[in-house]
């Protein structure tokens, strides 16, 4: 159903705007600006599917992002060599030891303490920007190496090298979550928890991993975001926040947990942008975006209700 | 059972409050209150406590109204893109037609209920998670607003909501004047009302038994949404007068300040001991967790941390706080299985 939307929309778009919309510069900014919600949203999708929520992505990519931007800028020798290799391959694996590190910790307080997902991921959320506000003083880190700016504003045969790092993550979190074990046990986690601990699995050491997942989503995210704008500060990103959630849920990942697919949430998110660049074409301001990409969930909800009670009334 | 000796008739009351959330909350507060007044001088002055009221009052105001839509079993994130909007509309109406205190917080309230109303009926008819739809509403009221607004400020208010009021004016030995401003008042009033809702009426009931087993109160015969009405009304309510509270402390109106806010509300409510399954929480318990977040930043700026760090210490607090009752009503439920 999602499709027939999308396909309506574009026909609409296509007829106001003519080719601008489709042309080759137009696509390839959009595919500049999706991997970053993307990625965020993949994040967000994987604790949505075991019935949690992790609201400090965009917290965890943000401390990530200093910290790999703290490493860059202050070890990273000028000269081209062995060191300014290596330093680089190190401040990567900062960022990877830190997001591993919130991860683990949400998925304790989680899993373990039995916290809500929706409470502690507020509590590391506002821990981790405090972190960086704290660390920063609220200042912006610039400047980096070309291989990190190339991850964020280069192309590869035109296409941007950062779309091709989401669809790189794409596949192996589709092969993941729906091909693998672990997979199998986040849907019947999200089904019903309690079914699942009876049947033998263990929840708690899963749920750990799921918010391990997700915040290395976020580290994957925190390095496209920090290419892209060749800096890094504590505030970047926070609008995407609730726009993951949107973006997920409109893809048809269940906000309870259990259903959802990660083919839903690129359809969901291709919308998303589609009618985000449009509307940029046709010179409206980014906050009807907001609002119409609000309603577009509501609506394509109770088409849904909508559809479900006529269903039910024919039978 | 090992206790021996029978404990004495008026107990059970104050031994059910020594067992509760509230009381740990009070013996932390109580504990950081008189550590900042022993480590500084500033911190337990008329003047201190004042300030920490007025500035705070947006959060608690708008923590009472939250606190019942917690209890009721749904979530709500929306009320600080309602406050925005009644916040705009009161006072550019207002303005234009020459209101007075009564019409302004009238209108507010109006529109805030305006957009309870929407949630609530969507939440009810589409049946998704209240916070699926509070965050759609969020983006739709408040991308509204600044499309039509253009984000531009009110300034020029009228005069006699600029001056606010003071009852009760009072100086102190030193000359510095104290009255019973805009902000303390409706904090109070607020949570008197929030009491009265859920304590001394019918639908104050019904409100905790939703929120404690949404089918069997349906089965019961309630009114769901009828009563999310209610709740998401009486929040935008809130959130409505709220709004006219804040605009009087900033002596401005700005659309693009107040969302963003949400998130700390729903904290103070939260480490007050409301739960996000519903059915429990009290109006004591959010007074507390308002009061907790607000004196330890406050204590923070005193003793002389950098502001830049005040985040820091809230999310330890509301991790450390949500860990504590979660590893806590773990170990009760285990005992209680094992007896």
């Amino acid at each position: 159903m999602l499709s027939l939307v999308l396909l309506a929309l574009v026909g609409i778009f296509w007829l106001l705007l003519g080719d601008q919309i489709f042309g080759i510069g137009a696509l390839q900014s959009m595919a500049f600006q999706l991997p970053e919600l993307g990625i965020l949203s993949l994040a967000m999708m994987v604790t949505l599917l075991s019935g949690g929520l992790n609201l400090s992505i965009i917290a965890t990519a943000n401390l990530c992002a200093l910290t790999m931007a703290w490493v860059l800028t202050t070890h990273v020798p000028g000269a081209h060599g062995l060191m300014w290799g290596g330093w680089q391959v190190i401040a990567l694996l900062a960022g990877v030891a830190v997001a591993a590190t919130i991860g683990l910790i949400n998925g304790f307080v989680i899993a373990y303490l039995g916290v809500s997902p929706i409470l502690a991921t507020l509590g590391t959320m506002t821990m981790c920007k405090g972190l960086s506000i704290g660390m920063t003083r609220g200042n912006v880190i610039s400047g980096f190496p070309e291989p990190i700016v190339f991850l964020g504003n280069g192309t590869l045969l035109g296409v941007p090298v950062a779309l091709l790092i989401f669809l790189a993550l794409c596949v192996p979190m589709a092969v993941l979550l729906n091909k693998s074990p672990f997979g199998h046990k986040v849907y019947m986690i999200g089904s019903s928890e309690k079914a699942t601990r009876y049947s033998g699995v263990d929840t708690k050491r899963v749920l750990l991993g799921v918010y391990v997942l997700s915040s290395l989503l976020a580290f994957v995210a925190a390095l496209v975001m920090m290419a892209r704008f060749n800096s890094a500060n504590a505030a970047y990103g926070e609008s995407y926040l609730l726009v993951t959630i949107l973006a997920a849920v409109l893809g048809g990942v269940d906000p309870f947990g259990g259903f959802g697919k990660v083919g839903g949430l690129i359809m969901a998110l291709i919308l998303l942008q589609v009618i985000s660049s449009a509307f940029n074409l046709l010179d409206f301001s980014p906050f009807l975006t907001l609002a119409i990409w609000g309603a577009l969930i509501i609506a394509v909800t109770a088409l849904g209700v909508v559809l479900e009670n006529f269903g039910a009334s024919r039978r | 059972m090992l206790s021996a000796t029978p404990r004495p008739a008026l107990a059970p009351a104050l031994l059910r409050f020594r067992r509760s959330h509230e009381f740990w909350l009070l013996a932390v507060i109580l504990a950081l209150s008189l550590a900042l007044s022993l480590a500084t001088d500033s911190f337990l002055t008329l003047q201190n406590l004042f300030d920490l009221l007025t500035s705070n009052a947006f959060v608690g105001i708008l923590a009472s109204g939250l606190l019942v839509v917690l209890i009721a079993g749904g979530i709500d994130i929306s009320f600080t893109a309602t406050a925005s909007v009644a916040q705009y509309v009161a006072l550019t109406i207002g303005i234009r037609h020459g209101l007075g205190w009564f019409a302004l917080f009238a209108l507010a309230g109006a529109v805030g209920v305006l957009c309870g109303l929407i949630n609530a009926i969507f939440i009810t008819k589409l049946r998704i998670s209240s916070i699926i739809v509070s965050i759609a509403t969020l983006n739709i009221f408040y991308g509204l607003l600044i499309v039509a607004t253009g984000g531009k400020y009110i300034t020029s208010l009228p005069k006699f909501f600029r001056d606010g009021i003071s009852w009760f004016e009072h100086d102190d030995a030193n000359g510095v004047p104290y009255a019973l401003n805009l902000q303390i008042l409706v904090l109070v009033l607020a949570f008197v009302a929030a009491w009265l809702l859920l304590n001394r009426t019918n639908v104050g009931r019904q409100i905790y038994a939703l929120g404690g087993n949404k089918d069997a109160a349906q089965r019961l015969g309630f009114h769901v949404l009828r009563l999310n009405i209610l709740v998401y009304g009486y929040l935008g309510f809130v959130a409505g007068i709220a709004s006219l509270v804040q605009a009087q402390l900033a002596q401005s109106v700005t659309p693009t300040v107040l969302v963003g806010k949400e998130l700390d509300v729903l904290a103070a409510v939260v480490l007050g001991g409301a739960s996000l399954t519903g059915g429990v929480g009290t109006v004591f318990g959010a007074i507390l967790g308002v009061a907790l977040l607000a004196i330890l930043q406050n204590g923070l700026v005193l003793v002389g941390v950098s502001s830049y760090w005040n985040q820091w210490f809230v999310g330890l607090t509301i991790l450390c706080a949500v860990s504590i009752t979660a590893w806590s009503d773990r170990r009760r439920r285990a005992a209680k299985a094992i007896n």
